[in-house]
């Protein structure tokens, strides 16, 4: 992986060191006080957000907006562009944007601020400027939501990269003097049939850059794909088995110090007072400072530091959240729902006459579910390198969106967002966690403090205890069967809104009446996304329901969803490919049990099978069958790694996650209390991919984790007619 | 001054023996492909060999490893250069994600195989049951190590 700092991007330019660089050229407006220091240059049209360059010696570079955090962004999107552009696959660098205002992607803003607007083809190259600024104002050079593909990808890679060869093809024509439709390209070659003439895409890089953008560049169409839906290895891989790769933690600034920091147990409270006499005292400690809303140590070493913190004894100020326990949040979600009643709360949607389709329904089915709060647990704990000198700052880290990590390190430094230099590395796991900021803050207000370069590394027991945590919630169902057994009434009641907000929708599934609602109940806890965000919750809730609904109904799972989407053969086709992967229907062992879910997310849809083997005293997942649908695979082997990464996360979660609160503070602490799943656990997992719609890509990173909890406990109702209507599994007894 | 042999060459260092190996060899001795995973030998993150045994860094002081033999992932290629053939199998099988748990479970799984060259399954849930993926590729792990061993081949994917 290169890096590319700002300085050396900027100071260069366009052409320099390489021969083209094509990039989307956007109009600056700019309407946004806000935006205008960040935006320097005063002319009214340049060649922004550069997404390919050509090197002289033909390597074709594609440069990445997006980080890696393992889920293969690299390798896809460089796909995208290289197919689009016939580049030698086998040449093809990957440099990973500098955290810029000018790489914001607009495509994420659109689809942030406008999800439902369809932009023409026609201004796909040069997409509208305005929303690109808004998104710019929002910092949106942001990885997550499962966006780099269907958005970064499909949008601006796949754009660039045939703009860029339309370029070589008319700098070559007007060369060769021969019409640019009579040229061909295939792996970084310019070719002319008729004269035999061949070049590299080097040779013409130079006139290229001099030939107009083109205003509609024409993609290809799938059967003309060479690079994109092959398996093509990922190009992070290698580093990443003998220790060279770089993350965030391995930040190295000469003449470093490292700090171990401490903050309230309980969220929202401050230090009030602290004891350091022993810490002091202790061997290599070099700064003992009260921050306010931490303690940190200073030492040479990052053990001296955390040894010393160990002795420091810290009072914190009284809040409201230390009266709250584990069971009192559930009862204030109870309490919100009851008040909220039939009618109250907020409607997210509704459709038809709910109550009266409850009121007439021949069989009435209720169940209220429960989910924890979870904490991300990335491998790499919180950890932040910062160094504020001379009225500059550098911070190294690992951020999912390195324009706000940028921003905020500017904030807490004092300083200009332009006299921060931003030093993004590998992330060891984001699953949203990293999107959170507060790391870059603390890590920046020390350096401030100390003056010298400092790397401030959290704890495992930190890292767990002050998470932006997936939020636990309460969700409340009630439901109409006809006398046929079909599914006419859906109410839907539930705690929190995160994003998205079609997480609790079930448009797929044709109910004539349904009511969505939720209420919001404060809380002192910090939340944040967690990988499929509220679909993590939406869909262990909706797929049990469906699957009560089912079991009163007198018709197995599959047969019940099946109905239920005979409507959408595209969401039906991947329902019964997993059902058929896996068997359905076929005999068992005995207290083996099969169950099924189905949920679109992100632009996917993913259905699973679970089989579960109830023999032992605790659930053993041993075989997961996995349909997907995310409109056109890019990568293969990439997309199926994320199906098996999202059931491990998911079921994780769904057999252990239980982040619990005593006295306002989180009670874990480690993996000895906050377990995960590891390699004994593991259940085989088999994924068959279909390409529903080129068109509309779906994303990859989460759509397979919304569906895994809701199959598991399915198969343990088929298995032992034990309805699970709360996570963890751990929390109940098989015995 | 603490005498150890780390990837075949001496080191000295001037550090608490009571420190762990995880930050001596991170920080003293600047290699960084060891992680810092929990702190209290829970994950495997940390893990390097010690004569040649895999053990939790994190949780094993420098003193523990006076006049001994450190083998961390840096030194696990050959000299010239060609990776050991457990890396090997972990490119062909595309098992890293995120990565960061990756050199703990290539230590694991080296440390394996010099021990037990024809490991059964559950010889390698043993084996590696102490080494956290939180991006879940423990069956990509479980289809590198049989590769390795010469048991199974795992499906190629393209360059």
């Amino acid at each position: 992986m290169g890096k590319w700092s700002r300085r050396a991007f900027i100071g260069a330019g366009v052409v320099a060191g390489s021969a083209l660089v094509v990039g989307v050229a956007v109009r600056q407006g700019n309407p946004i006080d806000r935006l205008s220091p960040l935006l320097t240059n005063g002319e009214n049209e340049q060649l922004l957000n550069a997404w390919v360059k050509v090197d002289t010696d033909n390597v074709v570079t594609a440069v990445i907006p997006h980080v890696e955090m393992g889920q293969g962004v690299y390798t896809a999107l460089a796909q995208m562009l290289a197919d689009e552009m016939d580049a030698d696959w086998n040449k093809v660098q990957i440099l990973e944007a500098p955290a810029d205002m000018q790489y914001v992607s607009d495509s994420i803003g659109r689809d942030f601020l406008f999800p439902n607007l369809q932009v023409p083809a026609l201004f796909e190259p040069t997409v509208a400027g305005g929303i690109l600024e808004l998104a710019q104002a929002m910092g949106l050079q942001f990885t997550g939501g499962s966006y780099s593909v269907r958005a970064t990808g499909q949008r601006a890679m796949r754009t660039a990269g045939a703009a860029a060869r339309e370029m070589l093809v008319a700098a070559a024509a007007s060369e060769w003097q021969v019409p640019a439709s009579e040229i061909s390209t295939a792996d970084s070659m310019l070719i002319h049939a008729k004269s035999g003439k061949s070049e590299p895409f080097a040779t013409f890089a130079l006139a290229a850059a001099e030939q107009s953008l083109p205003a509609k560049p024409k993609l290809k169409s799938p059967e003309n794909y060479k690079i994109m839906g092959q398996p093509k290895a990922r190009h992070d891989i290698p580093e990443k088995v003998d220790g060279s790769a770089v993350f965030g933690i391995d930040a190295d600034v000469p003449g470093m110090k490292y700090a171990a920091v401490k903050a309230p147990p309980v969220i929202g409270a401050t230090v009030e007072s602290m004891d350091a006499t022993t810490a002091k005292t202790m061997p290599g400690v070099l700064q003992i400072l009260n921050m306010g809303d931490f303690v940190a140590v200073v030492a040479d070493g990052y053990w001296q530091a955390q040894q010393a913190l160990g002795t420091i004894d810290t009072q914190y100020s009284k809040t409201e959240g230390d009266s709250l326990d584990q069971d009192a949040i559930f009862a204030r979600y109870a309490s919100h729902l009851d008040e909220a009643g039939e009618d109250g709360g907020d409607m997210q949607t509704e459709a038809g006459d709910v109550a009266k389709g409850f009121a007439e329904a021949a069989t009435k089915v209720e169940a209220e579910y429960k989910v924890p709060f979870l904490a991300h647990a990335t491998m790499e704990p919180m950890n932040c390198t910062a160094w504020v000198r001379d009225g500059k700052c550098d911070v190294w880290s690992g951020h999912q969106a390195p324009v706000n990590a940028r921003q905020a390190a500017a904030d807490a430094a004092g300083l200009p967002f332009e006299d921060v230099t931003y030093h993004n590395a590998y992330l060891g796991g984001g699953f949203g966690r990293r999107s959170n900021s507060d790391a870059i803050i603390m890590a920046t207000r020390i350096a401030k403090a100390t003056g010298y370069p400092v790397k401030m590394i959290w704890s495992r027991e930190e890292d767990t205890a002050q998470d932006h945590y997936r939020p636990s919630a309460t969700s409340r169902f009630k439901g109409g069967l006809d006398k046929d057994g079909k599914l006419v009434s859906w109410d839907n009641i539930h705690t929190h809104l995160f994003d998205p907000a079609d997480a609790p929708t079930v448009p797929y599934y044709n109910i004539a009446s349904h009511k969505i609602r939720k209420v919001d109940v404060p809380m002192h806890l910090r939340f944040g996304p967690w990988r499929s965000v509220d679909h993590s919750q939406h869909g262990f809730f909706i797929e049990s329901f469906v699957d009560e609904m089912a079991h009163a109904a007198g018709k197995d799972g599959y047969a019940f969803r099946r109905e239920l989407l005979a409507e959408s053969p595209r969401h039906l086709k991947v329902l019964e490919t997993a059902a058929k992967m896996s068997g359905w229907g076929s005999p068992l062992p005995e207290k083996h049990g099969r169950g099924i879910a189905f949920v679109p997310s992100f632009g996917s849809i993913v259905a699973q099978v679970a089989e579960v083997d109830m023999s032992g005293p605790k659930p053993k997942v041993t075989k997961v069958y996995v349909a997907a649908d995310p409109g056109f695979v890019i990568n293969p082997d990439g997309f199926t790694a994320q199906m098996e990464s999202a059931i491990v996360y998911g079921l994780t979660a769904a057999l252990y996650g239980d982040i619990t609160i005593k006295d306002g503070a989180v009670q874990q602490s480690n993996f000895h209390d906050y377990p995960m799943l590891r390699i004994d656990e593991m259940p085989d997992v088999e994924v068959a991919l279909i390409n529903g719609d080129h068109e509309r890509l779906g994303g990859g990173g989460e759509p397979g984790l919304p569906p895994i909890a809701p199959a598991v406990t399915n198969a343990i109702f088929a298995a032992t007619g034990t309805r699970i209507r709360e996570l963890p599994l751990s929390k109940h007894s098989f015995a | 001054m603490i005498k150890l042999n780390v990837n075949g060459q001496s080191k000295e260092v001037d550090v608490d023996p009571a420190t762990p190996i995880l930050w001596v060899v991170r920080e003293n001795l600047k290699m960084s492909g060891t992680k810092f995973g929990c702190g209290i030998a829970q994950c495997g993150a940390c893990t390097v060999h010690l004569d040649g045994k895999p053990i939790r860094s994190c949780s094993t002081p420098l003193s523990a490893a006076e006049g001994k033999t450190i083998t961390t992932i840096e030194g696990l290629a050959s000299e010239d250069g060609t990776l050991h053939k457990v890396q090997q199998a972990w490119i062909e099988a595309q098992v890293p994600q995120c990565g960061y748990c990756q050199s703990g479970q290539i230590m694991s799984a080296t440390a394996l195989l010099k021990e037990n060259p024809q490991p059964t399954d559950t010889q390698i849930d043993a084996a590696m049951a102490g080494n956290v993926c939180r991006c879940g590729m423990y069956g990509r792990i479980r289809k590198a190590i049989k590769a390795a061993a010469g048991i199974e081949q795992p499906a190629k994917v393209e360059a």
